[in-house]
């Protein structure tokens, strides 16, 4: 693993919980949280749907994944808040696991929270060697997506 | 144990293929798994779609997690094969069927690491998993618990099967078949369309490589096409003869796995290596000559 000399950002904590459960499981039971996560992904509200070139592709997802962000109005980052939305299909379980673990450990928190999430967050679930390195590519891609749409959707 | 539809009859090895119909009755009949059963395996892009619902009886083998060597690129060594194929409870002489998503394109790569390894019956089931679905067929999430065996430690005979890329240097001006999308080979796209950028410098082709789409021998459902339609594609149109040495190629390997069994087991050619190196280790390397 890395060093860690400085001690590392820490995750928003209902993330920071996900990545407890994952990396006290072994690998079958992280590919059956994982299948969880998969199965949980809300569906795409009504307003996206069948209009995917309103929301972002992630292209370093095996398969395809759509993603947008909504940042609510306030006086500060702190005080707007973040809800995110994805769709990936059916045959993408791994991808749709990824995404129903960041909706669940980020969707209600304030844009400076998601925008404190550490960029290697996704290594901190030990999912590497459950799924393979290069799969998780795919997450790492949808975590800075988030984070960029946040930047943009704030910027004044 | 074999089977009798008349197109797969057609091959030149129909003991390498199966219809999703032979398998049903294999599993009703309840020759599926156990000891002395079939041993059915899911092979896979995305590694969790096994545990959405797989056909009934069936194991899970990965290609990355199981069959490739998690430090130097490579697969997995005798050990580390008889290892994943021993906790299967699968033995030297048990028949294998391998089936997955995306047109069995890690189905077929499986097969062929399978075959680098000697293991004497493998084979693909016809259409893989979505031709099971679009049957109407069961899937179910009941993963079986199978008793492991000692599978011998067999030693890897890459050279048969497998060309590496100085195999690629020597063979230039020999029949080479690129299987990936027209874009890939032009050199317009670095990657497959709608799939992520895996990271090669250059774009275009090794030369004098023919371009064959690997999708050109599937069906819409994803079936084989027939071996009349396969022979008028590599035989009349690309001028290729059963006794040629050929060397198939794509990205990673896995599309050109695809085309390898549809060369070596459909229409009994007896020299077709797999470039598993391909396009992410040629479009890397430094000074090999590149056609665009």
């Amino acid at each position: 693993m890395s060093d860690s000399s400085a001690s590392p950002v820490p995750l928003p904590s209902a993330l920071a919980e996900i990545a407890d459960d994952f990396t006290s499981a072994n690998n079958d039971l992280k590919l059956q949280l994982l299948l969880e996560f998969s199965d949980g992904l809300p569906p795409m509200p009504e307003r996206y749907a069948g209009d995917l070139s309103r929301l972002e592709r992630v292209d370093e997802c095996q398969s395809p994944l759509f993603l947008t962000v909504e940042v609510g109005e306030g006086a500060s980052l702190d005080a707007r808040v973040v809800n995110l939305f994805f769709d990936a299909p059916p045959e993408a379980p791994t991808t749709r696991g990824f995404a129903g673990i960041l909706h669940e450990g980020l969707d209600g928190l304030s844009a400076a929270e998601v925008l404190a999430v550490p960029d290697d967050a996704p290594m901190r679930f030990g999912l590497a060697a459950a799924v393979s390195p290069l799969r998780l590519r795919g997450m790492v891609a949808m975590l800075s997506r988030i984070k960029r749409q946040v930047r943009a959707k704030t910027a004044v | 144990m074999s089977e009798t539809d008349p197109k797969i009859e057609a091959y030149a090895h129909p003991n390498r293929l199966v219809t999703t119909d032979w398998l049903a009755e294999q599993i009703e009949a309840g020759h599926v798994g156990g000891p002395d059963g079939i041993a059915l395996l899911e092979s896979d892009e995305d590694v969790l779609l096994y545990s959405t619902g797989h056909i009934p009886g069936a194991l899970k083998v990965d290609w990355h997690v199981d069959l490739n060597d998690p430090v130097s690129r490579d697969y997995v060594d005798g050990a580390g094969f008889a290892a994943v194929l021993g906790a299967r409870g699968i033995s030297r002489d048990t028949t294998v069927v391998i089936y997955g998503d995306k047109s069995n394109w890690w189905a077929a790569y499986a097969l062929w690491v399978f075959s680098l390894f000697g293991h004497e019956d493998v084979r693909l089931l016809d259409g893989g998993r979505a031709k099971w679905i679009a049957d109407g067929r069961e899937l179910t999430r009941d993963v079986p618990t199978p008793t492991p065996v000692d599978y011998p430690v067999v030693e890897r005979d890459d050279a048969p099967i497998r060309a590496f890329k100085d195999d690629v240097l020597a063979h230039l001006g020999s029949p080479l078949v690129d299987v990936r999308s027209p874009g890939e080979f032009s050199g317009e796209l670095l990657h497959m369309p709608d799939y992520p950028q895996e990271g090669a410098m250059r774009g275009g082709h090794i030369p004098g490589a023919a371009s064959v789409p690997w999708a050109r021998a599937a069906n819409d459902d994803g079936t084989f096409r027939s071996r009349a339609e396969l022979e008028a594609i590599y035989l009349t149109e690309q001028g290729l003869s059963p006794d040629d040495d050929v060397v198939a190629y794509c990205r990673i390997g896995e599309r050109s796995s695809h085309t390898w069994f549809v060369l070596t087991h459909l229409l009994g050619f007896e020299k077709v290596r797999n470039y598993d190196g391909s396009w992410t280790e040629w479009g890397n390397a430094v000074r090999v000559p590149i056609e665009k």
